[in-house]
């Protein structure tokens, strides 16, 4: 579905991205983890075509993605930035509905999505409240429906790309969130998810791809990836790994 | 979604004040004229309605294409004030006060006092023209100049925005008093005029010049609406929702400076009809730019009539110039939206 090939990426003088490999399919959630400036974001905007590599490519479904148009591509791929801008008084609805921009699947079948959509991110009560009258956590959840709606139909063509969608939700929301990453999966599409949370990591993901100093340090299920030694060399604090008591993932402990 | 119901009503609510003050600005003024002989003779080529000879000549010559200039101006600068404040992403972005309609008077007046001798050979007719291709230069340099000056990823904040209207406004005024002194009588009376801004230049050779510009910026505008609301949640997203996002921009930059620039060369600076209608029509109809361009358009006309008028009444038979009257109206309105702007910690 998305694919990295040799990407590498520069910002001045500075290599932030070295031959980094990746391939995400339909169907898998897979985590990006790695350390403040491992090289996540920029991975991130590389793979949706915010940022052109210095070498090597990004394809999706086998094509490169600077030759999708820009309508082609959001009717395939939803991005979830960390934070959003909006300073002007839309209603929640509103906002959810701008997910649908790049289709045309008609009125009706855009309100079912908008309903679903939102009833999935936990913010269907909030639908006609302005958006500036919300939490930083709920607008969050806003934006989260707002690219679910975008993605909804999408099945295995579609891929999800979230950045860090936990940073200001409260528990019960990281659950709530990371688990419609895994629904959107099981529906077929390909999702990618960074976080910094190792054990919210464990948990939801497929797969795991740790980033560090711009180069795949490891990648692989939780169990192969969240290794003692290499979770000490990268993050350099002493940590423990054991079975999780109530799942069947690592617990890391620091 | 489709249009609920109560949005419809407001936008024919605002069509029906529209339509009252067209009916004003042309019954009203240093004669008055019933309403009902100023709308026979407004209708008189379709009806043939009997009207007196004097009323059709004040009607026809003298308040019609005046109240043309004031709807296709009013309309204008509120819609480009709508499309600025979402391409800025800033609710308080303005074409007088950022500088572009500076940027505009200062082109159209190197035309009039530069171009004197270039232009002289040129006929009577397309003076309106060469002033608006100065005035669309002046505020496409200046738009392009504060995008640049005061654009990051949080959109453009207000206050790299408003000081480079200061320093642009600066120097309009330092270059304009700099041509004074090289500009003959008639030169210096149609330079005063682009700094007061006035509704009283009108002829139909300058309606002629606008409809032409300002109907590409009616037609072209309001088909980036949906772009435009997307782009509110910033250029990345924007991009991610499928937006051509340079695209985009290339065109509202040049879309709002033809507008802008449009409507100085005909009326000169006149100030806060870009700030304060939107922010009205948000208030009524919410930020979504499928509605809100048209209903700007509408009120943005209405009330620019509606104070034309007021400027014809207030001190008759003499006349106040209508930038001196928009700003008097619209500068505290202004400084009311910063401070509560400032309450909230939003600035």
């Amino acid at each position: 579905m998305l694919q990295a090939l040799q990407l590498c990426c520069q910002r001045g003088h500075r290599r932030i991205l070295e031959q980094v490999e990746l391939a995400l399919e339909p169907g898998e959630v897979l985590v990006v983890l790695g350390t403040n400036g491992a090289g996540k974001s920029t991975l991130l905007a590389t793979l949706t075509g915010e940022l052109a590599p210095s070498a090597g490519q990004v394809l999706l479904d086998q094509r490169p993605l600077a030759s999708w148009t820009a309508q082609e591509r959001a009717r395939r791929m939803a991005v979830l930035p960390q934070s959003s801008v909006l300073a002007f008084a839309f209603q929640v609805e509103e906002v959810v509905a701008m997910g649908r921009m790049p289709h045309a699947s008609g009125q009706r079948r855009d309100a079912e999505i908008l309903r679903e959509a939102m009833a999935a991110a936990d913010v269907s009560h909030l639908a006609a409240r302005s958006y500036l009258s919300l939490s930083g956590g709920e607008r969050q959840r806003v934006h989260l429906a707002r690219v679910l709606a975008q993605v909804w139909d999408s099945a295995e063509q579609g891929c999800l790309l979230l950045d860090e969608p936990t940073a200001s939700l409260d528990l019960a929301h990281q659950h709530l969130t990371l688990q419609q990453a895994r629904e959107m999966a099981a529906r077929g599409l390909a999702v990618l998810v960074v976080l910094h949370d190792l054990n919210l990591a464990a948990r939801y993901a497929d797969r795991l791809l740790l980033l560090h100093e711009g180069r795949v340090c490891a990648q692989g299920s939780p169990w192969e990836v969240l290794q003692v030694e290499r979770l000490e060399q990268v993050f350099k604090v002493p940590v423990r790994v054991q079975p999780h008591p109530l799942h069947d993932c690592p617990l890391v402990l620091s | 979604m489709s249009v609920p119901a109560v949005k419809r009503t407001i936008l024919f609510s605002l069509g029906l004040l529209l339509l009252l003050a067209i009916v004003l600005s042309l019954a009203l003024g240093p004669v008055s004229i019933p309403f009902t002989d100023a709308i026979s003779a407004l209708l008189r080529p379709l009806t043939g309605w009997p009207v007196a000879a004097d009323t059709q000549l004040i009607v026809e010559h003298i308040r019609l294409p005046r109240t043309l200039m004031g709807i296709l101006i009013g309309a204008t600068l509120a819609l480009t004030g709508a499309a600025m404040q979402g391409l800025f992403r800033n609710p308080l972005a303005d074409p007088a006060l950022i500088g572009v309609s500076s940027g505009a008077a200062l082109g159209a007046a190197m035309v009039i006092v530069l171009g004197g001798v270039w232009l002289a050979a040129l006929p009577a007719a397309l003076t309106p023209y060469t002033q608006a291709a100065g005035a669309f230069a002046g505020a496409l340099l200046t738009t392009w100049l504060v995008y640049r000056l005061g654009s990051s990823a949080q959109g453009v904040s207000m206050a790299s925005m408003l000081l480079a209207g200061v320093a642009i406004a600066a120097l309009s005024a330092a270059v304009v008093g700099l041509l004074t002194y090289i500009a003959d009588d008639a030169m210096l009376r149609a330079l005063t005029f682009w700094n007061l801004g006035s509704l009283g230049a009108a002829s139909y050779d300058r309606v002629g010049m606008l409809v032409l510009c300002c109907g590409l910026v009616w037609w072209r505008l309001p088909r980036q609406a949906r772009a435009l609301n997307a782009l509110l949640l910033g250029e990345s997203e924007a991009r991610h929702l499928g937006v051509e996002v340079e695209r985009v921009k290339r065109e509202l930059v040049l879309l709002t400076a033809l507008g802008v620039g449009a409507a100085v060369a005909a009326a000169g600076l006149i100030g806060f009809v870009g700030l304060v209608v939107p922010h009205l029509v948000r208030l009524m109809l919410g930020p979504d730019h499928r509605q809100l361009l048209p209903a700007c358009m509408l009120l943005g006309a209405a009330l620019l009539l509606l104070a034309d008028v007021a400027a014809r009444l207030l001190v008759a038979p003499a006349e106040l110039p209508l930038g001196i009257l928009t700003a008097l109206l619209g500068a505290p309105f202004f400084i009311a939206l910063l401070m509560r702007m400032q309450r909230r910690g939003g600035l």
